[in-house]
């Protein structure tokens, strides 16, 4: 035995490499400098002039061994083999050794390896493999798990994507599956473990060996799921967990490490991270320059982590709702809420009730908006001619791109509620279906109410009836959009004659559901239009031969004869 | 159906090359460093004229962040600016007085350089006044983002351009060689970008901004193309058909997500509107050497004389990458 391994550090590192040669020196050589013997392997991929210079870059090391090279790539058996046979050498080769730490070239120790080393040593007899059985992890990187043990996987899933997805649903259609062998039950976890010597050569000289490894070279991704199955048949004692920090994205590639996850990792408490950016200067020098004892001495909690890594998958697959912009653009039908948040759409109120904008910002706190698709400009509220977002009120540019106006709108002022009106003069056509399919759309509509403001003009009757004619068609055919099977906002629709029936309740249910305060009934109401004589106004248009029938219906007689009847009711206030 | 719509993107992408070939005969090398470019490293290919002003600031800005070499093709400047990029080590400089429109504005020439010189690098095609801005740039350099998107099997990278303007006048305060523009034209547009599909190239094509609201509002049709992909894993086989706008093969013009997430992306910062501004839409407008009859020209000489002010109450004054991510301008996408 040599020197090395005699002052035994009792842990051994397994290190797989195949690129960025330099930083896996570095890293080597921190390992070496507490005694721990290192075993190479390194990617048969690598150019032999790479190899020979990394070789003998090493060269003055004491315990490292270099062993015969596998071609690694990911997702094959290569890399399972790489790993035997570099843990028969460490076995074989430094009897000292009672933990194998299986790591790679982009590894980087995040705590001084001496408490590494006793951490393992207060623990003689356990293994720190992720082993969990298939039912009970997330990660099913292209959709497989249990298949990854029941069929078979020839084809490569990096450079023959096609012909892989071909064959898994050609046996999935044949109903072929794989035996498993010997009843074991397929476990899977992280690639990156520390075993013991005891179970580590139990799996290595196993009798069954033979039969194990041809099973597991056909299966998918062997190396997350060789060791942390038949490590369930030996060890006395599983941590299932990793030592090694080391996240993974939604397409099963890990996540990398850069400068500025410095304090990030310093804070992981775990021992090894992986996988480092090899440029990372700030990281390699911070973490390699010796005990400097800044580390705290407490269980490693890879937990911390998490949050960021998973929100940053999260950001990839699910984005955030309602935005569109130069890297989230969903196509049409692809997205359940259209927009980032609720809003609220009032047809007709306006026209209804004289200040019913200053009433609703009164009582909701929201941004009340007047005709947003007005055909001259875009009435926002306040009078303003720029909102949020630097958004223009130019009638042409908002119809240029009508759906980008209301969705940067609603994305601009996130946070703040936004009501706006829509009446069947204004231009909506284009996003009225839009509109209609978004959940967070809140449409009220008094159907018919476009008549007032033309039973209190001054135009000719011809003008108006012609008027009347095209906004009560406009208007059916809106509400036909909105009554359709497809959509999906929160729709309530009244006639005009129904609504002024009794307009407390609808009112009061909407405010409700804008939310905020108000939980003891409307403390104030708008005032409504005087609607005296509009049931004969109606019945003029209906005797120039064009029938209004949106609004509901309005008796003639009643307000001849009594026309106290139809003013404004007196609302209960409490 | 779009297998003859794969046979006309390959002819364009044919023709594209064979224009490359033809116009590159009347680009002069100034000052060929090219044998300096070691496998590996980012490139920056850019056309200018009369940007001597800029040029400093513009070289260190992309220095920082790890350009290795510039590839720059000087259209007949007179302000000295190619004398001083040929004092520069890292630059190699071609010069031509033939005409920008009939080189497509540049595309041309720079489609030559890059098919000659860009193989097998990350490229990236800024203009003076363009300042690249990606997830993490200012802690990490560009390599480490080629980097991710070489391991995320990515080979192109979008980054919608930003137009900055300073507040008040948009001539008030004078530029000064080496200065950081972004100190004067500290402003942008948050909130008002229009997008669409282009069904038969891919790309977005995304309008917007204070260029669309001052001077495109009455035809917002007009108003100019934000979007772009200027960093690009390079193959000779691939090229630019219209500015960075877009790129053949059209896979590369898939830059954004269309299930609900979030590809990343960057931003390039446009420093266009400084005291410079001025007169280089009036030479600009003298010259008709700019996009359909120099319209966008004749829209800024119109307007910028009667109010040169581009800021309003909801302008956002810039202060970093993350500030641009929570507007929803760009996107960090699963790089973290």
């Amino acid at each position: 035995m040599n020197e090395g391994a005699d002052k035994g550090a009792g842990v051994g590192i397994v290190m797989l490499v195949h690129t960025a040669f330099d930083r896996a020196e570095q890293v080597a050589r921190h390992w070496a400098a507490s005694g721990c013997p290192i075993v190479f392997h390194v990617d048969r991929a690598v150019p032999t002039k790479a190899y020979n210079a990394f070789v003998r870059s090493l060269s003055d090391l004491p315990d490292i061994r270099f062993v015969g090279r596998h071609r690694c790539e990911w997702g094959t058996w290569g890399l399972v083999a790489a790993t035997q046979a570099a843990s028969e050498v460490m076995l074989r080769d430094f009897p000292n050794v009672r933990h194998v730490y299986l790591a790679s070239g982009a590894c980087l120790p995040l705590r001084p390896v001496q408490e590494l080393i006793d951490y393992l040593a207060e623990r003689p007899t356990t293994d720190f493999i992720e082993s969990a059985t298939t039912a009970d992890v997330p990660w099913t990187i292209g959709g497989l798990d249990e298949e990854r043990f029941t069929l078979r996987f020839p084809f490569s899933w990096r450079r023959n994507r096609y012909l892989f997805d071909k064959y898994v649903e050609f046996q999935r259609r044949i109903g072929f599956k794989r035996k498993i062998p010997n009843g074991i039950v397929p476990h899977m976890g992280s690639q990156w473990w520390c075993l013991t010597r005891q179970t580590l050569s139990a799996i290595l000289e196993d009798p069954d060996r033979k039969v194990y490894d041809s099973y597991f070279r056909r299966v998918w991704i062997p190396d997350e799921s060789y060791f942390q199955t038949l490590a369930r048949l030996y060890s006395r004692r599983i941590e299932s967990r990793s030592l090694t920090l080391s996240k993974f994205d939604y397409q099963g590639k890990p996540h990398i490490f850069y400068d500025d996850h410095l304090q990030l990792l310093r804070r992981s408490d775990c021992f090894v991270a992986r996988k480092i950016w090899p440029f990372a200067d700030r990281l390699y020098q911070a973490f390699l320059t010796d005990q400097d004892g800044a580390m705290k001495r407490t269980e490693p909690n890879p937990g911390k982590i998490d949050r960021i890594f998973s929100k940053a998958v999260e950001r990839r697959t699910r984005g955030r709702p309602g935005l569109y912009m130069q890297s989230r653009f969903p196509a049409p039908g692809r997205e359940i809420n259209l927009t980032c948040a609720p809003y609220s759409v009032f047809e007709g109120f306006s026209d209804l009730f004289e200040n019913f904008e200053t009433w609703l910002a009164r009582m909701t706190g929201a941004r009340v908006h007047g005709h947003l698709f007005a055909p001259e400009r875009a009435e926002f509220s306040d009078g303003q001619t720029v909102m949020n977002g630097a958004l223009s009120d130019s009638a042409k540019l908002r119809d240029y791109n009508k759906w980008a106006f209301l969705t940067n709108l609603i994305w601009n002022t996130r946070g703040e509620r936004q009501c706006f009106q829509i009446g069947p003069r204004d231009h909506i056509k284009g996003i009225e279906w839009n509109i209609a399919m978004d959940p967070n759309a809140q449409i009220s509509v008094i159907s018919g109410a476009w008549a007032i403001p033309l039973f209190k003009s001054n135009e000719n009757f011809s003008e108006i009836r012609n008027k009347a004619a095209f906004l009560q068609h406009t208007e059916r055919k809106h509400l036909d959009t909105l009554r359709s099977e497809w959509s999906k906002a929160r729709i309530r629709i009244w006639t005009l004659a129904e609504f002024i029936e009794a307009p407390m309740e609808p009112l009061q249910t909407i405010i409700d559901e804008i939310g905020k305060h108000n939980q003891t009934g409307l403390a104030e109401v708008p005032k409504m239009a005087d609607l005296t004589g509009f049931g004969q106004f109606l019945q003029n248009l209906k005797n120039q031969g064009m029938h209004p029938y949106l609004m509901g219906d309005f008796p003639v007689a009643q307000d001849q004869n009594e026309p106290q009847h139809t003013k404004p009711k007196p609302y209960l206030v409490r | 159906m779009s297998v003859w719509q794969s046979y006309i993107m390959r002819l364009r992408r044919r023709r594209a090359h064979i224009r490359a070939y033809r116009k590159h005969f009347a680009l002069n090398p100034v000052r060929e460093r090219t044998e300096k470019i070691r496998p590996g490293d980012i490139l920056l290919f850019s056309t200018f004229r009369n940007e001597h002003v800029r040029l400093p600031y513009f070289l260190d800005y992309y220095r920082k962040l790890g350009v290795a070499h510039f590839l720059m093709v000087d259209n007949d400047s007179d302000d000295g600016g190619r004398e001083f990029l040929t004092g520069q080590p890292d630059v190699s400089l071609w010069t031509t007085r033939a005409s920008y429109k009939r080189s497509r504005f540049g595309v041309d020439w720079l489609n030559w350089l890059q098919r000659r010189y860009g193989h097998g690098h990350w490229t990236l095609v800024a203009d003076p006044d363009e300042l690249f801005v990606y997830p993490f740039c200012d802690t990490r350099p560009i390599r480490a983002l080629t980097d991710w998107l070489d391991v995320s099997g990515v080979r192109s990278f979008g980054a919608m351009l930003l137009d900055m303007y300073p507040k008040g006048r948009i001539d008030a305060v004078p530029y000064s060689q080496g200065q950081d523009p972004i100190e004067i034209a500290a402003w942008f547009d948050p909130g008002n970008y229009m997008i669409e599909r282009n069904p038969s190239y891919w790309n977005l094509w995304i309008q917007g901004g204070p260029r669309a609201r001052v001077f495109f509002s009455g035809q917002p049709k007009k108003a100019p193309a934000l979007n772009k992909i200027p960093l690009v894993k390079w193959d000779r086989r691939y090229a630019y058909v219209s500015s960075a706008h877009t790129l053949l093969p059209r896979g590369l013009n898939l830059t954004y997500d269309q299930w609900g997430g979030e590809r990343a992306s960057g931003v390039l910062l446009h420093t266009k509107f400084l005291d410079t501004f001025t007169t280089k839409a009036q030479e600009e407008l003298e010259r008709r050497q700019h996009y359909s009859g120099s319209v966008e020209y004749k829209a800024y000489a119109e307007n910028i004389r009667d109010n040169p002010e581009l800021w309003c109450n909801w302008s956002e004054k810039y202060i970093n990458w993350r500030q641009l991510e929570i507007l929803g301008l760009m996107s960090k996408g699963n790089w973290a």
